[in-house]
Formats: structure tokens, sequence, C-alpha cells
């Protein structure tokens, strides 16, 4: 029946090492092991929460590239087609401005025309006036001698010079 | 080698019959007619010494094994290489006695007015009965215990250092050996059991773990101390875990022992008893479990050895062989189970104690 007393010098030793070591371990070993572990654990985490992490904001990046180019590509689109409405309204308006311009100047040319057929005209009529008066002149002084002569002359005159 | 067992086992034999003259002289050293007694039991050592030198051949198995897992003033590593180990005696009039187990070596096994006395379990009694004494030798399993706890520290604070000097660094070596162990210890036996609040109560356990599993694979080794199959380690143990228990339950573990949840009035006298008991059967039976289970592995062990003995063949010896190596690996599967067994029913105890009751838990 021994073997079922405890022994009171075994109970003491017992308590005195096992909680000396209890107390070691806590303090030297168990709190570093446990705070190591702990410490990995929740790098481990961070860094599987991070490339998650990273990996939504890869997909949002991807997400946007795509929507930015597609924006560009609108825009582009638009530019072009603005740039395109521009040329043509401005080659338009440049037609449309060469036309008028070339009818003001086609306008201004028959104006000048005129003006310079009527001072031909003008001048003519003058010439004419002149030559006449220079004729009549001239038959004036040779029918003074001559009156019969005077007056086929006049008619001659007169006829040749029949104008316009 | 045979005839050196032989005497090996003719001192079992001896400390039997010591045993067997006096068998209740270690419970009552206080009662006055001991002198003669005492005086009884020399004469009657000396008798059966000189019988045992007549029948050198007897064997008395039952004494050998009891000798093999009791504990002892002095660590016998196989017939003939003993360590003495220091006696500390306490006694109020000669105060504190520090000496070597070695003294005993006498034709009396007595020593400064002390008294060796063998049997199941070795006791010291004084010469003069009327004086009381508290033995607190440094005995074989307190050696052992003390070269666990060395082992134990030189280890985990080895570990511990790694901890600090990988930071940040994959573990290695045997730092990764351990931590699948304490890993297990953590995340499969404390955090499950004790619940959110487990950090608390984890350097208890973890120590509690690797201390029940060292002391029960050191006592595996040959000419080993038997100390997870002594009583009072064990009872230490379950004590410690119940006063921790005790001490952290909250005020649900307290009102459950008086009103248990779902209990009729009328039974509660029955009930209450029940749970009183329940209370003290817990570390009691984490006491008597672990005692129990490595006691009766080394008995067996002994046993089949001792059969080599009793029959006196050469020829049973590679039989028993093989079957003690078997049993070697159970028992080596035992020490881990134990040691386990042992944490995880202190993580529950401590567990169901400090346990939240939400009020939607009543009235199921």
């Amino acid at each position: 029946m021994s073997l079922l007393t405890p022994n009171p010098g075994l109970i003491f030793w017992m308590l005195v090492v096992f909680l000396l070591v209890v107390f070691i371990l806590a303090k030297f070993a168990w709190k570093p092991i446990i705070n190591g572990l702990k410490e990995r654990e929740n790098e481990i985490q961070g860094a599987l929460d991070l490339a998650e992490k990273t990996r939504a904001e890869m997909a949002q990046l991807k997400a946007d590239n795509q929507k930015m180019i597609a924006e560009a590509n609108a825009i582009r689109d638009s530019i072009l087609k603005e740039a395109k409405e521009a040329s043509d309204k401005t080659i338009a308006a440049s037609k449309e401005k060469a036309a008028l311009e070339g009818q003001r100047m086609i306008d201004a040319a028959r104006e000048t025309i005129r003006s310079e057929q009527e001072l031909a005209v003008k001048k003519i009529r003058t010439e004419v006036a002149t030559l006449s008066i220079d004729i009549a002149e001239k038959v004036l002084n040779r029918e003074l001698k001559d009156k019969a002569a005077q007056q086929a002359l006049v008619a001659e005159l007169a006829s040749s010079a029949s104008l316009n | 080698m045979y005839t050196s067992l032989q005497q090996f086992f003719t001192t079992a034999f001896l400390a039997a019959a010591i045993l067997f003259a006096a068998p209740s002289y270690a419970d009552q050293p206080e009662e006055q007619h001991e002198h003669p007694v005492q005086e009884h039991i020399n004469a009657a050592e000396h008798e059966i010494e000189q019988n045992l030198e007549k029948h050198e051949e007897e064997f008395n198995i039952g004494q050998m094994i009891m000798h093999h897992i009791a504990d002892s003033h002095e660590w016998e590593f196989t017939h003939g290489v003993v360590l003495p180990l220091p006696v500390i005696l306490y006694s109020d009039d000669r105060g504190l006695e520090i000496f070597s187990s070695s003294n005993f070596h006498n034709e009396h096994h007595s020593y400064n007015g002390y008294h060796l006395v063998h049997g199941d379990s070795e006791t010291i009694v004084p010469e003069d009965a009327s004086r009381e004494i508290i033995d607190i030798s440094i005995t074989k399993n307190v050696a052992s215990m003390i070269l666990s706890a060395i082992i134990l520290i030189l280890i985990f604070t080895s570990i511990g250092s790694a901890y600090k000097k990988n930071k940040g660094k994959a573990p290695k070596g045997f730092q990764s050996a351990m931590e699948v162990v304490i890993l297990f210890i953590r995340d499969d036996v404390v955090k499950p059991n004790v619940g959110p609040n487990y950090e608390k109560y984890l350097p208890y356990l973890l120590t509690l773990f690797f201390f029940i599993l060292v002391n029960n694979i050191l006592g595996l080794l040959p000419g080993a101390a038997n100390v997870t199959g002594n009583i009072a380690v064990t009872m230490t143990l379950a004590v410690i875990t119940f006063i921790i228990v005790h001490w952290n339950a909250n005020k649900h573990y307290y009102k459950h022992l008086v009103s248990p949840t779902g209990v009729p009035g009328a039974l509660l006298p029955v009930m209450i008893p029940v749970e009183i008991v329940g209370v003290f059967m817990k570390p009691f039976s984490l006491m008597v479990r672990l005692f129990a289970n490595m006691t009766a592995g080394h008995i067996i062990l002994l046993s089949l050895f001792g059969l080599i003995f009793i029959f006196q063949s050469f020829m049973i010896a590679p039989v028993i062989s093989l079957f003690a190596l078997f049993l070697n690996l159970i028992e080596i599967m035992v020490a881990f189970i134990q040691a386990f067994i042992f944490t995880l029913l202190s993580s529950m105890y401590i567990g169901s104690a400090i346990e939240e009751h939400s009020h939607a838990d009543h009235g199921h």
C-alpha cells in the first residue's frame, strides 16, 4: 500500500521543482515562443491580406486602365470628328469666300471695264468733236471759195464720219 | 553477469522480507512500543539475510517489481553502480540534517540515530521512537525530476532564444520540430477547450504537457526513476490543476454546483452532492489515471523480465525480449498519450470553469 501513500517529502520537492519549472519556462521559454509564433502568424496573415489587397487593386487598376483606354478612344474619335467637321466647315467657308471674292473681283473688273469704256467713249466723243470742229474749220476755210464743193465735202465727211 | 543479477534480486527479496516483518511501522512511528519492534526488525532482517544465503535461488518477483517502481534514497542504475543521494531530515530537536545516503551502507542500515527501513519504498525512521522527523531527502524520484526539469529548461529556453534570434525567419532544426508539438498543444488542446481567454493558462498547460512527457520517457530508460508513476507527483499535479480551476472559476461555475440547470427541485438533494463529489473526482481521476498508467506499464515490463528469472532459462529470454520490445513501444505511445490526456483534461476543467454562459444557453 505504500505505492498509494503519497510521500510528503516528494510532494514538497515536486511542488518546488514543478513551480520553478513553470515559472522559468513561462518567463524565458513560453513567452518568446508564443510571441514569436503569434508575430509570425500575424506577419503571414498580413502578407496574405496585402497580396489579396494588391490583387484587388491590380484588378481595379486594370479595369480603370480599360476604362481610360475606352474613354481616350472615345475622346480621340470625337476630336477627330470635330476636327473633320471643322476642316469641312473651313473648307466650305473658304470655298464660299473664294467664290464671293471671285465674284467681287469680276464685278470690279466689269465696273472698271465699263468706266474705262465710258471714259474712252467720252474721249472719243471729245476727239470726234474736236475732229469735227477741225473738219468743219477746214471745210469752212475751203468752202469759202467753192460752195458746191463745200457741200459735197460736208456730205462726204459726214458719211465717212459715221461713228458708233 | 547472471550471479550479479541474482545478488541484486536477493537484495530485493531481503527488502521485501523486511516489509512483511513490519507492515505498519512507517505509519505509526510515534507509538511508544516501537523501539522493541525496531530491534525485532533488525533481528528479522539478519535472520532473513542468513536464510537468503542458503537459498540464493529463491526469487520473489512481486518484491522485485515493487523495489523497482518505488522511490529510493539512492539511485541504483544497475547492480553495483549506485549513486548515493543526499538525505535531508528536519526534526525539532536537531534541526536540519544533511548527509549522504551511503552512510546507511552498514550492517544495521543505521546512521546517526536513524534507521533506513527497506520496504516497498524506503523510509527513514529515528531509532528513538519518541522523535518525529520530516524527511525531505533528495530521493531517486526527486533527482530524476530535477534532471528532467534541467532538460526542459535547457531545451525550451534555447528554443525561446531561437525565436528571438530567427525573428522574421522560418524556424529551423530542433526549433521547428518542437514548434509542431507546441502548436498542437496550443491549437488543438488548449484553444478549443479553454476558450478565448486561453493565453493566461497556456504557459502552465504547456509546461504540464512537457513535464509529464519528459518524465514519462525518462522513466522508460533502464535504471531510471518512476516519477510520473508516483502518486505524490501525480497528486501534486492534479492539485495544482484543481487550484487553478477553482481560483479562476466564475460565478456560473459555483452557481451550477448548488443549482444545476434543468434539474427539478425534488432532485436537488441528490444532485448537489453528486456535483460536489464530481468536483473532487476530476482531480482524483487525473491523479489516478497518470499514476496507474505509468505504474502499470512498469509492472508489465518488469513482470516480463521477471519471467526470465522464474523460468531460469536462457531459451525463454528471446521470446520475452520480443514481448518486452513490443511493450516498450506501446509504453512510448502511452507516455505521449498520458501527457496529452492530462493536459487535455486540465484544459477542459479550466475551460468549463471559466466558460461565459450567455443567457440564450439556459433552458435547454
